[in-house]
């Protein structure tokens, strides 16, 4: 969609696709996907169960190798694990034999580099995590950990975070403080964001633009701008622009699902639903 | 001596029970011997004197020959009098048990590692692993004998025997226990396939290794001690059937003691290292 902009995007996806083969055939997760996601941006990635977003997102990690395809980070191909590229994973994914401080040392001692301690502190205490360092992941609420796992993210100062359904197992008030946290740390770092999400007020409420997936193959299906101004308030979020975007971004998802006849049916409930 | 006595005769239960159920699960390290309060302390021994005063009542109530069985205070005055003789063969056994476990645990936890590396060749392996850990190895021993002699060598080898593939079945299902997040998370700074097995693998395996280890070093010990009762003249194991051959019952009794005491101290050394290192599991 952006295929003609002369500026080189932070991160190019090309045509990806992935086909896995498994014990009962071949599955062809993604299929000819094309996205661009520019620098300082935050893109989310919706789409409904299975669509192939994790799959997009560990590609773009380089953790997976694609079928045919190319992602480029600034132009270059990304053939492996990147430097450059952060990645929160589901739930917290902390080492639970680690404490806090152990866990968000863990990328400085596999890369054999000392830690920018000036840095971490600063991001500790950015998320709000002064004075548990010495918790184990075990003694801290899911949301805690979390933060946890975006300090660790950051700490190698990465060009890029993709966010892989980071809060999915949170509950919603949490969901929304982790939210505003997120949106506080780019405003603060402009790193470059791709978020993974089934929440599509999660997606509207962080992103430049929403992406949706098509189900199994995974394509991007449509595209959406998010025009409304940072910080993004309760108020913003209230409006009808918004409650519009979630209920056009929603039947682009059901409509991948449902038969035509029961499409209908659900535009008709949103319609008598609507303000 | 009193307290001496109570804490064997009491964990003699417990330890049997141990063997099956909670020593093969984590939840050793969870529900150990953890004694809270004073009240509890208080029960604990109350129990214990009534079972021990019980018996010893029972056994002069009822005239029960020594020879038969004797009673807690002739057992207590035998292990006092006996101790110094017993002493050095402690020291045999505890010789056989620490040489041939650490050889057998070494040999198990490489294997372990190295195979689960290769699900395939698991597959070809496994059969043989599990001959090994259901065959007792006691039924080696005459012919280790035959081959070895009499001294150190048939022993250390058969508890080699022993502990070696439980420390190795256990191990094996620790590092088997692949949390493909976890792993990700560590490729994704580029972690190298050593690095993956030593900051996330290992560790991710040793509360199943500390369980192998416990196993594997109590079955060490019995087949020590069922070696030592098969030929040579030197041993806990050797004792019991010189003192049973001779009808030195109290003096008999002692060495079980002894040896019920080794089982416990193994359980409690190990209990110890996991509440340390892998209490994070429970």
């Amino acid at each position: 969609m952006n295929a003609g902009s002369a500026k080189t995007p932070k991160l190019g996806v090309r045509d990806a696709t992935k086909i896995y083969h498994t014990a009962s055939g071949d599955l062809l997760a993604l299929d000819r996907c094309s996205l661009d996601v520019h620098a300082n941006e935050i893109v989310s990635i919706v789409g409904p169960s299975g669509c192939g977003k994790t799959t997009l997102l560990w590609s773009m990690s380089g953790l997976h190798r694609l079928t045919s395809g190319a992602i480029r980070l600034d132009g270059k191909e990304i053939t492996g694990p990147h430097p450059d590229i952060g990645i929160v994973f589901q739930e917290a994914n902390l080492l639970p034999w680690r404490n806090l401080d152990a866990n968000i040392h863990f990328p400085f001692e596999i890369k054999g580099e000392k830690p920018d301690r000036a840095w971490i502190a600063h991001l500790i205490h950015r998320v709000g995590l002064d004075g548990f360092g010495g918790k184990f992941p075990r003694e801290l609420s899911g949301g805690m950990q979390q933060r946890a796992a975006i300090v660790r993210a950051l700490a190698l100062k990465p060009s890029v975070l993709l966010m892989d359904e980071p809060f999915g197992a949170l509950d919603s008030f949490t969901r929304e403080e982790m939210n505003r946290l997120v949106e506080e740390i780019w405003l603060d770092t402009k790193t470059t964001i791709v978020f993974i999400t089934h929440s599509i007020e999660e997606a509207i409420f962080l992103s430049d633009r929403v992406v949706v997936l098509s189900a199994r193959p995974g394509r991007v299906a449509k595209e959406y701008r998010v025009p409304f101004p940072r910080p993004r308030s309760l108020e913003i979020m209230a409006t009808k622009e918004v409650f519009d975007l979630t209920n056009t971004i929603k039947m682009d998802i059901v409509g991948e699902r449902v038969r035509p006849k029961a499409r209908e049916r659900v535009t008709a409930e949103i319609v008598r639903i609507r303000p | 001596m009193s307290g001496d006595d109570a804490i064997p005769e009491f964990s003699k239960t417990k330890a049997g029970e141990g063997h099956d159920v909670s020593l093969t699960n984590l939840s050793a390290f969870a529900s150990g011997p953890g004694i809270r309060s004073g009240a509890e302390v208080a029960a604990i021994i109350a129990v214990a004197v009534v079972i021990i005063g019980g018996i010893e009542l029972a056994l002069r109530l009822f005239n029960v020959p020594h020879y038969i069985m004797p009673g807690p205070s002739a057992i207590a005055y035998a292990l006092y009098d006996e101790f110094p003789l017993i002493a050095p063969h402690l020291g045999y056994t505890l010789v056989e048990l620490v040489s041939g476990f650490s050889i057998g645990a070494i040999i198990g936890l490489v294997m372990a590692a190295v195979i689960t590396q290769f699900p395939f060749a698991e597959k070809i392996v496994a059969p043989y692993i599990l001959l090994l850990v259901t065959t007792p190895m006691l039924a080696l021993v005459p012919l280790l004998i035959l081959r070895f002699g009499f001294g150190y060598t048939p022993r250390i080898i058969a508890v080699a025997l022993a502990a070696g593939p439980m420390v190795m079945i256990n191990a094996a299902t620790g590092f088997r226990r692949v949390d493909s997040a976890k792993i990700a998370l560590a490729r994704s700074y580029g972690a190298s396939t050593l690095q993956i097995f030593w900051k996330i693998r290992a560790p991710m395996a040793l509360p199943m290794i500390l369980v192998g280890l416990m196993i594997g070093a109590i079955f060490g010990l019995l087949t020590a001690v069922g070696a030592e009762m098969v030929g040579g003249g030197f041993g806990l194991g050797n004792r019991l059937t010189t003192y049973s051959s001779m009808i030195q019952m109290p003096q008999f009794f002692a060495v079980v003691l002894i040896l019920s005491t080794l089982g416990i101290l193994i359980y409690v050394l190990f209990f110890l290292i996991g509440k340390r290192w892998a209490s994070w599991e429970a």
